[in-house]
């Protein structure tokens, strides 16, 4: 396209995610975003108004450059368009899909004053896509070894995004995974309908082609302290993500039928309960049956809509406040709408009620209604006297967030973390109290989002770097 | 990939394996265990360590084939690798010098309580070991027990060998006996354990069990595990897996332990079905290779 004017960009609309049909996708695990063409890529592109002063960058926990990617992406260098990403970003393909767009660089985007914000996680996605189709030779730079060994302890988002720049920077990385698989909650709690697990496999293994070691079946506290890691290396980041789930706490928790979204989510994703008896793990029939989704988040929404797709006749989200303070991304809530996912808002659950065998039947709910604002600043739901109702229920899924796991700071005594258990770190360089060690995260901040992770593994790897260099800085 | 140095029946459907796991051997203490997939697509099975040996750089678990995945295991053989093996997991047990120590192992629970049974002989514990089964040859690892227990009593439900009656009644006879018993460890079919809980509860004396919940992940990640002890949850795989018998839920944790009672037939049927399946197909590939040579 020829050169346009502002003006003329502001009239292009913004375009839509071409998608599966509602209804077929409600039932398989395929993912349901199918990505834009070049051509409508190169259109989205044109809106953006290439900003002197862009705000959007600011807006990105990562800070991606996004007016230069998403420009080389209107002038067909897609190629070009990834290294950018790829410069700030060691996942853009994962980010592009799961980042909280609405309320980080979309949320600003000087376009979305006036009507809706140029699409950048769509175009992300689509660079990183293409370059991942398309350009089959990638040949690393090899760094000139610094002979320094850093060992990164979980294989999630931060000890990824860490091990990538501690690798390219010329030290030596091994990264330990408790699991038998890499990508932690990309892994075993983002489904495949939403993040395609090719997509991490791609990226870890791009990682492995740079030089990162991959240990997996490797618990850091039982299979090897800290202390014993300290000794083979030089420096140490820890990002075990949170991972501890929390209950409800109210009776009938132990019925046969009630899960933590982690668990019910790892069954599926990670062990592939889907495919049963092919791959053995098993999981609770659904088909045709009614489940309850506890939570408002991304959890909860991964877990409602992949109870749809094993089967589930109803399929329902159950909320304590209204869909506004519902911290799961917009698209997310949107798609499973569309896929047929009822809304109960204003119900939290008093108990749950089983059979004689101990299996769940129903649940009891109680009608909130919103009081005043806590301190979070959103307002309160409090009970309404007397409204009480009871639905039949054969699973529950629980997804009110995680606590810290406590494997690490139960082996690590001198680590200090907080009375939650979260490790407590400088957050300018991610320093924990011990000499050497890092960590970044989940375990930090709680349960938080993807690029904040990657962004948490970045900063701690740099300070890594500083710290391998001039260890007498610490 | 962790090679098989080891594999033999030790009772009916009752396997020993040696398999190398150099930095489990080293870490590891009693009570702890392992979680192994036997493939990649396996299902990840929670097994106590039952002993290990550093210079060999090797552990031990002893499986009982009860359903798909122990019996899938139970066909492989020395030479042979299994896919994952992840550990040591959970915590050790509690081992300090009671005095008489009494170590309660039903059928396979046998070799969860060896371990732990040896480690408290070495803290200087008098240590009885009762080891019960259905019959004589349910009844496992009596000789590995002598070595480490100061008295063993082999008990059959049947008669059949020993002494003639449940492991409860064993001990219940001791302590009428006037025995001074300090602490009782007991590991093997839950409702076994819970009948052991309800036999010394009388009696006061400190006693311990090895829960046993369907796990995943076994890192304190899925809440799967979780049993009730006090009344409150607790996840067995960090929390545990060994409890104070007399606070467990044993109700619960039976019934929770049913959770997959129809995928379990689904998938014995299934494996059979593979199994023979791959039975027909190498007997078919026999036939072919022999035509092959001679043809
Ligand atoms: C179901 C679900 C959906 C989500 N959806 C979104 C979304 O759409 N967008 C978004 O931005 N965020 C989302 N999140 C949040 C996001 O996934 C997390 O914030 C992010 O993954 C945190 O990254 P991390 O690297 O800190 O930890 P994790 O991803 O949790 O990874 C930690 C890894 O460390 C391993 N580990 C733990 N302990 C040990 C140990 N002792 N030794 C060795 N390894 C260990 C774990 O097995 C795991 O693999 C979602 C979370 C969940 C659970
Ligand atoms: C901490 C711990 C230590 C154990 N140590 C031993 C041991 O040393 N030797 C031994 O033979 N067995 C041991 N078990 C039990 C063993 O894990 C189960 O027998 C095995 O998982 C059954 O799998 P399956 O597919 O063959 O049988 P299935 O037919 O699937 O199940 C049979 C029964 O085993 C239990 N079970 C099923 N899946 C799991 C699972 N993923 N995790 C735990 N239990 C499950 C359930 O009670 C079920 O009813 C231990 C269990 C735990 C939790
Ligand atoms: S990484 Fe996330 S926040 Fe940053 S530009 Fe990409 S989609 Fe937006
Ligand atoms: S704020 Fe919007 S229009 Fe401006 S540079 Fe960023 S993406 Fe482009
Ligand atoms: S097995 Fe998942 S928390 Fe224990």
């Amino acid at each position: 396209m020829a050169d346009l004017t502002t003006k003329e960009r502001y009239k292009i609309e913004r375009h839509s995610m071409p998608e599966q049909d509602a209804l077929a996708r409600s039932r398989n695990f395929e993912e349901v975003n199918l990505g834009y063409t070049f051509e409508i890529a190169m259109e989205e592109a044109e809106r953006c108004i290439r900003c002197k002063n862009p705000v959007c960058v600011a807006g990105c926990p990562v800070a991606v450059k996004i007016p230069d990617f998403i420009k080389m992406i209107a002038e067909g260098k897609f190629e070009e368009a990834a290294s950018i990403l790829k410069e700030d970003n060691a996942l853009p393909a994962v980010c592009g899909r799961v980042c909280p767009q609405e309320e980080q660089c979309e949320a600003v985007c000087v376009v979305g004053k006036k009507g809706r914000p140029v699409a950048i996680g769509y175009l992300e996605r689509f660079a990183a896509d293409w370059e991942r189709n398309n350009v089959k030779i990638i040949e690393p730079k090899i760094p000139a070894k610094t002979g320094k060994k850093v060992a990164v302890v979980g294989g999630g988002p931060a000890g990824l995004s860490c091990a990538g720049d501690l690798i390219q920077l010329g030290h030596e990385v091994t990264v330990f995974e408790a699991l038998h698989e890499i990508g932690g909650v990309l892994i075993y709690g983002i489904p495949e309908f939403r993040l395609p697990k090719e997509i991490v496999k791609a990226e870890v293994e791009s990682l492995s082609k740079l030089g990162v070691n991959f240990v997996t079946n490797y618990v850091i506290g039982l299979t090897e302290t800290i202390e014993e890691l300290k000794a083979r290396f030089d420096a140490i980041f820890i990002g075990v993500g949170a991972g501890l789930p929390y209950f409800l706490n109210i009776p009938g928790e132990q019925l046969n039928g009630v899960y933590s979204a982690n668990e019910f989510l790892t069954r599926v994703n990670l062990m592939k309960a889907y495919d049963f008896p092919n791959n053995p793990t098993p999981m609770l029939d659904v088909v045709g049956k009614t489940v309850a989704v506890f939570g408002g988040g991304n959890t909860a929404m991964d877990a409602v809509r992949t109870s749809l797709r094993l089967g589930a006749e109803r399929a329902i989200i159950c909320y304590r406040r209204t869909e506004q303070e519902m911290p799961a991304r917009v698209e997310e809530i949107h798609h499973a709408k569309e896929e047929g996912v009822e809304f109960k808002l204003l119900v939290a659950p008093l108990e749950f009620i089983g059979d004689e065998d101990g299996w769940l039947r129903k649940v009891k709910l109680q009608q909130m209604e919103l009081g005043e604002p806590d301190s979070s600043g959103r307002r309160r739901p409090v009970p309404i006297d007397g409204a009480i109702e009871t639905i039949d229920i054969t699973a529950a899924i629980i997804a009110i967030g995680n606590g810290s796991n406590p494997i690490i700071s139960q082996t690590t005594p001198e680590l200090i973390v907080n009375k939650w258990g979260n490790i407590i770190v400088n957050e300018g360089n991610m320093k924990t109290n011990m000499m050497g060690v890092f960590a970044g995260g989940d375990i930090v901040t709680g349960g938080a989002t993807v690029i904040l992770a990657m962004g948490a593994g970045r900063t701690a790897a740099k300070a890594i770097d500083d710290f391998l260099k001039n260890p007498e800085s610490w | 990939m962790n090679k098989i140095i080891e594999a033999r029946f030790i009772g009916p459907d009752v396997k020993l394996f040696r398999i190398e796991a150099p930095k489990i051997a080293e870490k590891r203490k009693a009570g702890q265990f392992v979680i192994i997939r036997v493939n990649d697509t396996g299902e990840r099975l929670p097994l106590t360590i039952a002993d290990s040996d550093t210079s060999a750089g090797t552990i031990t678990i002893i499986v009982q084939g009860i359903g798909a995945s122990t019996k899938m295991l139970n066909t492989l053989n020395a030479g042979d690798y299994i896919h994952d093996v992840v550990g040591p997991l959970g915590k050790a047990s509690h081992i300090e010098n009671f005095g008489t120590a009494v170590s309660i192992g039903g059928g396979v629970g046998t070799a969860i309580a060896f371990p732990t049974a040896k480690a408290l002989k070495e803290a200087g514990n008098h240590v009885i070991s009762i080891i019960g089964g259905r019959s004589k040859e349910f009844v496992i690892l009596e000789e590995e027990m002598k070595q480490v227990a100061d008295e063993v009593y082999p008990t059959t439900d049947d008669g059949s060998y020993g002494y003639h009656g449940f492991v409860t009644q064993k001990l219940e006879e001791l302590l009428k006996s006037g025995r001074k018993i300090d602490f009782v460890l007991a590991i093997g079919p839950i409702p076994m354990m819970a009948a052991v809980a309800k036999t010394t509860q009388p009696y006061n004396i400190q006693t311990v069990v090895s829960l046993n919940p369907v796990m995943v992940d076994g890192t304190g990640m899925c809440g799967g595990c979780r049993a009730y002890v006090d009344n409150k949850p607790v996840f067995v795989c960090v929390d545990g897996p060994e409890f104070d018998a007399h606070k467990v839920d044993f109700k619960i944790l039976m019934q929770r332990n049913k959770m997959y009672l129809p995928q379990e037939k689904e998938s014995i049927e299934h494996f059979n079905h593979v199994c023979n399946y791959d039975k027909m197909y190498d007997a078919e590939a026999k036939k072919t290779n022999h035509e092959v040579t001679h043809g």
